[in-house]
């Protein structure tokens, strides 16, 4: 098995090169699938390591090659795979197969076929180091390189400068939680002389609890962390990215990259369980991003954007999971949440496919009878995401409530109310797309059509996953054996023994009830708001209020752009116009001025006069002869 | 003692005789790219007959005026080794790019470029402080012909300011040369070795190091020296660019490491924290003139200043890794700025102008074209796996542990230089331009092998970096012994 | 030869000195201010020879034909300046030879 581990990696980097360079050879079905076929491939592979794994319980780890190194810094590329990258890499490649066959039908009216699938065979690749790494630096190679593919497949279509210009704002956000993460990672090179993960946790482990050191490191991590998982303040990148097509949305801005934070975090448990202090502000960023987040879904009419912000808040319930110390609980979400956030970006996906390219909710309606395979699939997403019981969403979801609860009650409330805000959104965006009038143009109603089946099979694919997905974490309460987090236990052997307590069975009882009721509330209400009443989102226009607040996202673009951007932009310019040429250089410049001017004057001796020469010069002579007389 | 170290003044000479005798601008070109190959070849045989850890090696040492203890002493150790590396690998590259140009008067031209070379390899060999003086002046001479003779429209007066303000700064340093000269012990000498042995006290070296600093400050260019860079890289010819950027800023870097660090020891230490601000402050300074610039070529050159200002930042730490990553840097640096203006030298050619705002949509008639300088634009941001992101790493590392603030600062490089590479980029390459994308074209043959080297050897060096990495560090550890420091 | 005999000599090579400067300094025609450098040159020669004498040594008469032999040259080389110079200006006016200024 070990020998096959360097495969998995390569074969998504085959499938780039391949499809790089062979861009206009290979016919689209080949180019397609043979990207599909090498994730695939990868994926196979990926179930064979778990078998062994799991089998076993070894952790297979492949010393690669000394990467670079100077004195002390030595950094090597070698994988380690472990029950937490195991998960991850069935997680990227299971779904990314998915995604992959779902986009050969998606894109299949594209003319630049294999450049799409060469980008995102390479996001895989990135995605792939980023979790098999056995060190930081190795993470932190495909923590870069998944911002790259992030970049190249938001601005994919790049003739429109608009979709260019939000390839650019992700691209540069998430360097800036880079930057955060390359100093956590000098910080951590200084003190623990390592970046390989087996090293820090022993040396960490050997550290007062709180040390400085300990919660600086990991919040230069986390800056990393809300970067790449977009949370406040980093997170506007998120929705923006949903210019790129739609299938790239779910997998890398729903799926998979955007949880590389998360991925990140659970890797450095030990840290983090050692820094309470640098925990809670990851608690407290993720609720109020979740709760932020949700607020503005509410009021977003553009399909993909509802769910963009939903993905935002999602990924704020995994960070408080964190933040209270519950990691295996965070990757139970991170699973369910990519089952079900994928199936609602491919089913919205396959909803603007069949409205050619419409995104705006207000023009759609009642799309219940054409799109049928959709609608039932995207129920299904719905019910989960929002937390009706058995779905995927409701376990892991539950879970973190109830962990929340006995650790702050505080965030618990907030979540709480995230969770009413997000069946509230969900459920609007539901019953306005799918149900009501047709409210498009006649033409998009004449070529309303279902999806082909290479993109309504990985819908059903998913749909299933998204239903039973949440019996790898069944709560005590149903005396089932919770697998995911027995399975994790080796990861999170360290930070179970520092942080314990499980909710009591009464409290798990009565939240479940509760939230079951207040679910009902919630269906009901907007299906008799939107439904029965036929209330359509009004147009932009005629927002106002808090309402308008929210649709315009809190003006927190407006605010970062006059406050970031735009001094930045003018202060680069006033000092290129006034620092640069009109001191620094001018200075330099009267040098030379000076020197020009003082033998412009000097010159005046040089009068051409022979007998005034001939009299400097003996004058000079006596003069001479005297000072030598004198001395 | 055998000639063999000669080869490096020999082969570049026999390439100027070569080309000037060849007055068709093609054969000439293809002569020129044959010795250089050559010459490149010849390093990459004394490299395998290198031993890293043997100090310098391939010496040569005659007297040259004896009565002075000036000698013609050359030889090659770690840090050299690299160098010449450099030297002889971006030549070729070099002259290459230029096969598609129409170079008038070329004899001249590639004459003058392996004038440059031979002046180069003796910079980067030279074991003789008066020698190292010689050559690092003769250096200077080809790139100013270079650049005032096929430079651009301003071409003389920046020219002129270009040659008078490194030759002030050089002159400052032949004045420390010679003192430190007199200091030697009778029959001074000018060997790299006595000047290695001599104890200076604090305040003597405080003023050799200031005199040292000016010269290698201006040449790299450290902030606020910096402002003959941007007009002459935009005015000289690409060529000339390529040169500069690639190689000749290099000097700066490595006068430090050879002739300042080991020389100066205490002063390093003493004024090495002023020195690193001032390099941080010009990294960060330059990314935001690098922001304002509309013209590709230029906003390149406040690029490169920014890169070279974080290698030199590191250098002033005293510390192995910033020191290696410098090191490491340099080569990097070199090849990612000839791809950068080789890239501007395409757009010259084809669109006649570097105006950004006058470009757009070139990946849709170029593809190759636009992959390319995305992979050359990566080398640029230092993401992982290009060469850059092993010397920025190891660079900011190093500063890091030297002082933690500072390497903030200088790591906002790694923001700001992804703000306006990215910017340029989608300026040039991406969105709709007919008028643009008519008159670009399809890349020619030529450009297109050159773009696919320079991207070969970006992502070759950031995969495996170790065989520089292990040239390159016996001779720092040496370096840092010398300095006082143990290198950990 | 005494050496207050010496002092005559002195005088009289001062005195030629010192007309041959004055002949330099304020004559314009080019011929006269050459003959007033060759007066120059004598009464150093002049002086040369009576110090030789004095001192009973005759390096000092060597280098009195050493300074016959370069003034000579000297007066062949200057000659033909003038004799060009007359060819472009018609003149041998010194105050016309104002063109290398500047």
């Amino acid at each position: 098995m070990k020998n096959l581990i360097w495969l998995i990696p390569i074969l998504p980097l085959a499938g780039f090169i391949i499809n790089g360079i062979g861009n206009k050879a290979l016919s689209r079905g080949v180019s397609g699938w043979l990207a599909s076929l090498t994730v695939l491939g990868s994926f196979i592979l990926s179930a064979l390591a778990f078998n062994s794994l799991a089998d076993s319980n070894a952790v297979i780890s492949v010393d690669g090659y000394q990467w670079f190194s100077a004195g002390n810094f030595n950094l090597e590329f070698g994988f380690l795979i472990d029950h937490l990258s195991i998960v991850m890499l069935l997680v990227i490649t299971g779904v990314g197969f998915l995604i992959h066959v779902y986009s050969i039908g998606y894109m299949s009216h594209e003319p630049d076929y294999a450049r799409y699938f060469a980008y995102l065979n390479l996001f895989v690749f990135f995605m792939l180091l980023l979790v098999m790494g056995s060190s930081y630096v190795v993470m932190f190679v495909g923590w870069e390189g998944v911002g790259l593919c992030s970049y190249l497949l938001i601005g994919f279509w790049f003739k429109n400068q608009e979709y260019n210009a939000a390839a650019r704002k992700a691209f540069i956000m998430n360097r800036i939680g880079d930057l955060g993460f390359l100093l956590g990672m000098f910080l951590i090179l200084v003190n623990f002389g390592s970046l390989q993960y087996d090293t820090v946790f022993e040396a960490a482990k050997n550290m007062p609890s709180g040390a400085p050191v300990l919660t600086a490191i990991a919040l230069l991590l986390f800056v990393g962390a809300t970067g790449k998982s977009a949370q406040i303040p980093l997170y506007t990148w998120l929705p923006d990215a949903m210019a790129g097509p739609t299938p790239v949305s779910a997998l890398i801005h729903a799926a998979t990259m955007v949880t590389a934070g998360i991925y990140m975090i659970i890797r450095s448990n030990v840290l983090y369980v050692m820094a309470p202090f640098a925990s809670q502000i990851v608690a407290v960023i993720g609720a109020v991003t979740a709760i932020f987040a949700a607020l503005i879904a509410i009021k977003q009419n553009d399909i993909k954007k509802v769910l963009a912000y939903s993905t935002v808040s999602q990924l704020g319930y995994m960070f408080v999971a964190l933040g209270v110390g519950a990691f295996s609980t965070a990757l139970f979400h991170v699973v369910t949440h990519a089952f079900f956030k994928a199936l609602l970006f491919l089913c919205a996906g396959s909803v603007i496919h069949g409205m050619g390219g419409e995104q705006d909710i207000r023009k759609m309606g009642g799309l219940k009878k054409s799109l049928p395979v959709t609608h039932f699939t995207f129920l299904i997403g719905t019910l989960a995401i929002s937390g009706v019981p058995p779905f995927a969403g409701f376990f892991s979801k539950d879970e973190i409530l109830a962990q929340t609860w006995i650790h702050n009650p505080l965030l618990f409330t907030v979540l709480a109310v995230t969770s009413v805000l997000t069946a509230v959104y969900m459920f609007r965006l539901y019953f306005v797309t799918f149900y009501g009038d047709f409210r498009g143009t006649h033409h998009q109603q004449e070529n309303l059509h279902e999806s082909p089946s290479s993109m309504t099979i990985p819908l059903m694919v998913l749909a299933v996953l998204a239903t039973v997905g949440g019996f790898i974490g069944l709560p005590e309460l149903f005396h089932g054996p919770h697998l995911l987090s027995e399975f994790l236990a080796p990861v999170t052997a360290y930070a179970d023994a520092y942080i314990s307590g499980s909710a009591s069975h009464a409290f798990e009882m009565n939240m479940i009830i509760i939230s079951i009721v207040v679910l009902a509330l919630i269906i009901a209400f907007t299906r008799s708001y939107y439904v029965k009443r036929n209330n359509i989102p009004e147009t932009d226009s005629q927002t106002e209020g808090f309402s308008l607040l929210l649709s315009n996202k809190f003006y927190v673009d407006e605010i970062y752009r006059a406050v970031v951007t735009r001094p930045m932009d003018v202060l680069s310019r006033f000092g290129y116009n006034w620092i640069e040429k009109g001191f620094i250089d001018r200075i330099v410049n009267s040098m030379g001025l000076l020197t020009n001017g003082t033998s412009g004057m000097l010159r005046l001796t040089q009068s051409g006069n022979i007998g005034f020469y001939l009299f400097a010069m003996v004058l000079g002579i006596v003069v001479l002869i005297a000072l030598k007389l004198v001395i | 003692m055998t000639l063999l170290p000669l080869l490096l003044f020999v082969l570049p000479v026999l390439g100027m005789i070569t080309v000037s005798l060849i007055s068709d601008r093609k054969t000439a070109a293809i002569a020129a790219l044959l010795i250089s190959v050559v010459s490149f070849a010849d390093i990459c045989w004394k490299m395998a007959g290198f031993d890293p850890s043997g100090g310098f090696q391939y010496v040569f040492d005659q007297w040259w005026v004896e009565q002075l203890g000036i000698s013609f002493a050359i030889g090659i150790d770690g840090l050299g080794m690299i160098m010449l590396l450099l030297t002889n690998l971006l030549v070729p590259l070099i002259i290459f790019s230029s096969f598609d140009r129409q170079i008038k008067s070329h004899k001249a031209y590639y004459g003058l470029i392996f004038f440059m070379q031979a002046a180069l390899n003796g910079v980067f060999t030279s074991m003789d402080g008066f020698l190292f003086y010689v050559f690092w002046e003769l250096a200077l001479i080809p790139i100013w012909f270079i650049c005032l003779l096929w430079g651009g429209s301003d071409r003389v007066r920046i020219t002129l300011k270009f040659f008078i303000y490194t030759l002030s700064g050089s002159l400052v340093m032949l004045v420390a040369i010679i003192w430190l000269y007199l200091q030697t012990p009778a029959p001074h000498d000018f060997s790299l070795q006595s000047f290695y042995d001599l104890s200076l006290t604090a305040s003597q070296q405080s003023w050799v190091f200031w005199a040292f600093f000016l010269a290698f400050a201006i040449k790299i260019p450290v902030f606020p020296l910096h402002t003959w860079q941007p007009d002459t890289y935009t005015d000289a010819p690409s060529q000339g660019t390529m040169l500069l950027s690639g190689i000749m800023l290099k000097m700066g870097l490595y006068g430090i490491l050879r002739w300042m660090i080991p020389v100066v020891p205490q002063a390093v230490q003493q004024w090495g924290m002023l020195a690193v601000f001032l390099a941080a402050i010009g990294i960060v300074y330059a990314s935001a003139m690098a922001i304002a610039q509309t013209d590709f070529k230029r906003m390149a050159a406040y690029a490169s200043m920014a890169h070279v200002g974080l290698i030199a930042a590191g250098l002033f730490t005293l510390n192995l890794q910033a020191l290696q990553g410098g090191v490491f840097q340099m080569v990097s640096h070199g090849i990612t700025a000839v791809g950068l203006f080789f890239i501007a030298d395409i757009l010259q050619d084809k669109l006649k102008s570097n105006e950004m705002n006058d470009m757009g949509g070139l990946a849709n008639s170029s593809r190759s074209f636009s992959l390319l300088f995305m992979v050359i634009l990566l080398g640029s941001v230092a993401l992982p796996l290009t060469g850059s992101f092993v010397g920025e790493f190891l660079l900011l590392g190093g500063i890091f542990a030297f002082n933690s603030w500072l390497s903030l600062i200088a790591g906002l490089s790694v923001i700001l230089g992804a703000v306006y590479m990215l910017r340029a980029y989608n300026k040039i390459a991406l969105g709709e331009n007919t008028v643009a994308e008519a008159a670009f074209g399809k890349l020619t043959a030529n450009e297109k092998i050159l773009l696919i080297v320079i991207s070969v050897l970006i992502i070759g060096t950031g995969i495996y970096p170790m065989p520089l990495l292990k040239i390159a560090e016996p001779s720092i550890v040496n370096i840092l012994h010398h300095a006082g420091v143990n290198p950990i | 030869m005494e050496l207050s005999g010496l002092n005559n000599y002195l005088l009289l090579a001062s005195v030629l000195f010192v007309i041959g400067v004055m002949g330099v300094l304020f004559r314009r025609n080019a011929i006269i201010v050459f003959a007033c450098i060759e007066l120059m040159l004598n009464a150093v020669n002049l002086l040369l020879v009576a110090f030789s004498s004095a001192h009973n040594d005759p390096g000092g008469q060597v280098m009195v034909f050493f300074i016959m032999a370069v003034a000579a040259a000297e007066v062949a080389v200057g000659l033909a300046i003038l004799v060009m110079a007359y060819r472009n200006i018609k003149s041998v006016d010194i105050s016309m030879l104002n063109n290398l200024k500047w």
